[in-house]
């Protein structure tokens, strides 16, 4: 199976909503679209679904062209932030719906309702309307239709947003179970990048109606092609600095410098973006290749056993995540610890040239 | 058992509401019942009667014709209101200019006067130099609100709705704008019919501000005076004579103040206790 987008793109009045994109979407793994909201990620999946019919471009869907094709006929199923069920139907009724509209027999969605309803802990309330469920138990039920319809296409749009942390935690668990025997293609919007961590598989960074990067997790947040797509893919932000390279060494113009060892010694002098995640950025030293820079503290967060500082450095805001509690006053003068081997550097291109 | 110190400084932050309960209901609502148990020839001289007043209204034949004419009123505005309401408000824009275009027009007959529309409508419906009346007569009707039962009742009937539809519009117009967007996506994923959309998701949604409007529209036609007094008077005959329109003819007309005051109350809580059947029948299912 396989959803390819080729050269899509959709503006509507003069505002350009997505950019010209193109996509290939891996089959049996979670396809991730990772961006802040506004970034586009519900109007791609609209426009994989076909509620939306892109101004340029073309969708195919396993070797055919499904561009015209309207919505009823694509075998779509989609699950949303809000939790969508009809409301004067039971949870039982519910599930049959989609089933129901297809027309299948009455012991092949009773059959269909008790498996889905066993595998999401909804047996129990088979029988209860929508508002007498918790907000999970609205959204499982929101899941089990996606699920026994049967769809070619499930695309999830934020599902877990508005539930509560602990529910988050574990439908997100269950989600890639549920999903990785339906043999559908499965596409997951979210704006947390350790979300798309978590469920692993496949990501495209989004920002601003483009998609900066596409292809394994992993890859994506290790190697971010862009300082945008990194910028995506860090929460908190990362931090970017200016730096330049002369005589084998990197000058940040707060002062600081390293030596510009290995691959970085190939790379030609001039100027850089360099980019090290909050947590490459510490009060304490991490061994020989950190460099101190001297910081201002702005504002600290203590959550448990971590402590985030923002810091003004040489007129630039930092965030660094250090472990363990450290309580710092306001315009309290730090020291901060660059671990440089983590350091991601882009060149004037605002291309990855080092990692 | 724990002590707990008294503090009677709270009846002075319910006070300005019990006071103003006492003048705007209580008081008024105790005058009546006062009235209803006595008989008065003026002079201020009063005779208890006990509950003669309301067992002389419950067995005339006067209430049993003027209560009919109320609930066949308020059936057939009822049934011609809330259908056409929702159905205008289905139909009404979503977004861009056209919505406020449409708010504005739909409240219009909501902002004039009752007398003002009863007026209106009485020029309006003229036979002879109405735009309505001589309309109809021009295209060959026999239309005359004065004389003839049915155009009295039809010209108050349309008068009604052309002045209350509006109200059910706009509380439809306010259940559907809540219903998010994603739902009626859904429905069309799911490839529902546009029927499907209304019966299973509008209407179901729909159905605390319709229960609302059903109770407004019940209670405010079947207490309607302004506008059928002002368009005819209660005639031709006693025809198009409504519950209140009744009990003004009694209680100032002809001064019969006890059967006057006991009619109110029964009046009082007839709407009372269909409202009250009405609401804990539709809601009886609602959490």
């Amino acid at each position: 199976m396989t959803l390819q987008l080729k050269n899509v793109s959709l503006v509507r009045d003069t505002e350009t909503h997505i950019y010209p994109t193109s996509l290939d979407l891996v089959d049996g793994q979670f396809n991730t679209l990772l961006g802040t909201t506004l970034a586009g990620k519900t109007t791609l999946m609209r426009i994989m679904a076909g509620l939306e019919r892109p101004t340029q471009g073309q969708v195919w869907f396993d070797g055919e062209d499904i561009t015209r094709v309207p919505v009823q006929k694509r075998n779509v199923a989609m699950v949303y932030q809000q939790f969508i069920n009809y409301p004067n139907f039971t949870v039982y009724d519910n599930i049959a719906s989609p089933m129901k509209l297809l027309g299948k027999d009455k012991k092949t969605i009773d059959d269909a309702i008790h498996r889905v309803a066993d595998l999401l802990k909804l047996t129990p309330m088979l029988h209860r309307m929508p508002n007498e469920l918790s907000g999970g138990q609205q959204q499982r039920t929101a899941l089990a239709r996606a699920l026994v319809k049967e769809a070619r296409l499930v695309l999830l749009d934020e599902p877990l947003a508005n539930l509560d942390y602990k529910l988050r935690e574990e439908l997100r668990d269950e989600l890639p179970k549920l999903f990785r025997h339906s043999g559908a293609m499965v596409v997951y919007a979210t704006t947390e990048p350790s979300e798309a961590l978590l469920l692993g598989g496949y990501s495209a960074a989004l920002f601003e109606g483009k998609v900066l990067q596409f292809g394994p997790t992993v890859d994506v947040y290790s190697k971010p092609d862009s300082a945008e797509s990194a910028r995506v893919f860090s929460d908190p932000p990362i931090n970017l600095a200016k730096v330049n390279k002369a005589h084998g060494q990197f000058s940040l113009s707060a002062g600081a410098g390293w030596a510009a060892n290995g691959e970085a010694h190939a790379l030609p002098d001039g100027e850089y973006t360099v980019g090290f995640r909050p947590h490459h950025l510490t009060l304490t030293p991490h061994g020989d290749t950190s460099v101190k820079v001297s910081a201002e503290v702005l504002l600290t967060e203590i959550s448990g056993s971590e402590s985030t500082v923002h810091a003004v450095v040489d007129g630039h805001t930092w965030i660094s995540l250090s472990h363990g509690v450290h309580s710092l006053d306001k315009g309290q003068t730090i020291d901060l610890f660059i671990d440089t081997r983590k350091c991601l550097m882009f060149d004037d291109k605002d291309r990855l040239v080092l990692s | 058992m724990s002590q707990k110190a008294q503090n009677n400084k709270a009846w002075w932050l319910v006070m300005p509401v019990v006071i103003l309960v006492a003048f705007n209901a209580v008081i008024p609502l105790m005058t009546v019942v006062n009235y209803s148990v006595q008989e008065t020839f003026g002079d201020n001289v009063f005779f208890y009667e006990g509950l003669k007043w309301f067992g002389q209204v419950l067995h005339s034949e006067r209430f049993h014709e003027a209560l009919g004419r109320q609930f066949l009123f308020t059936g057939i505005v009822l049934l011609i209101e809330i259908p056409l309401g929702v159905a205008i408000a289905l139909a009404m824009p979503r977004k861009g200019i056209g919505v406020s275009i449409c708010l504005v027009l739909m409240s219009l007959p909501l902002l004039i006067p009752w007398n003002v529309v009863g007026a209106m409508w009485n020029i309006f419906a003229l036979p002879d130099i109405g735009l309505l009346g001589k309309t109809l007569n021009a295209m060959g009707f026999d239309y005359n609100y004065t004389r003839q039962p049915f155009s009295a009742w039809a010209t108050v009937v349309a008068m009604d709705v052309w002045h209350w539809t509006s109200l059910v519009v706009l509380l439809a117009y306010a259940g559907l704008t809540a219903i998010p967007e994603d739902y009626f996506q859904a429905a069309r994923i799911d490839g529902a019919s546009a029927w499907s959309v209304f019966r299973y998701i509008q209407l179901p949604k729909m159905k605390r501000v319709l229960t609302i409007a059903i109770l407004l529209r019940f209670m405010d036609s079947f207490m309607i005076y302004t506008e059928p007094f002002v368009l005819t008077g209660g005639g031709p005959g006693n025809t198009t004579t409504f519950l209140s329109i009744d009990l003004v003819k009694m209680a100032l007309g002809q001064f019969d103040l006890g059967p006057a005051a006991a009619m109110s109350i029964i009046y009082f809580l007839i709407i009372l206790l269909v409202s009250w059947l009405f609401y804990t029948f539709t809601m009886r299912n609602e959490n």
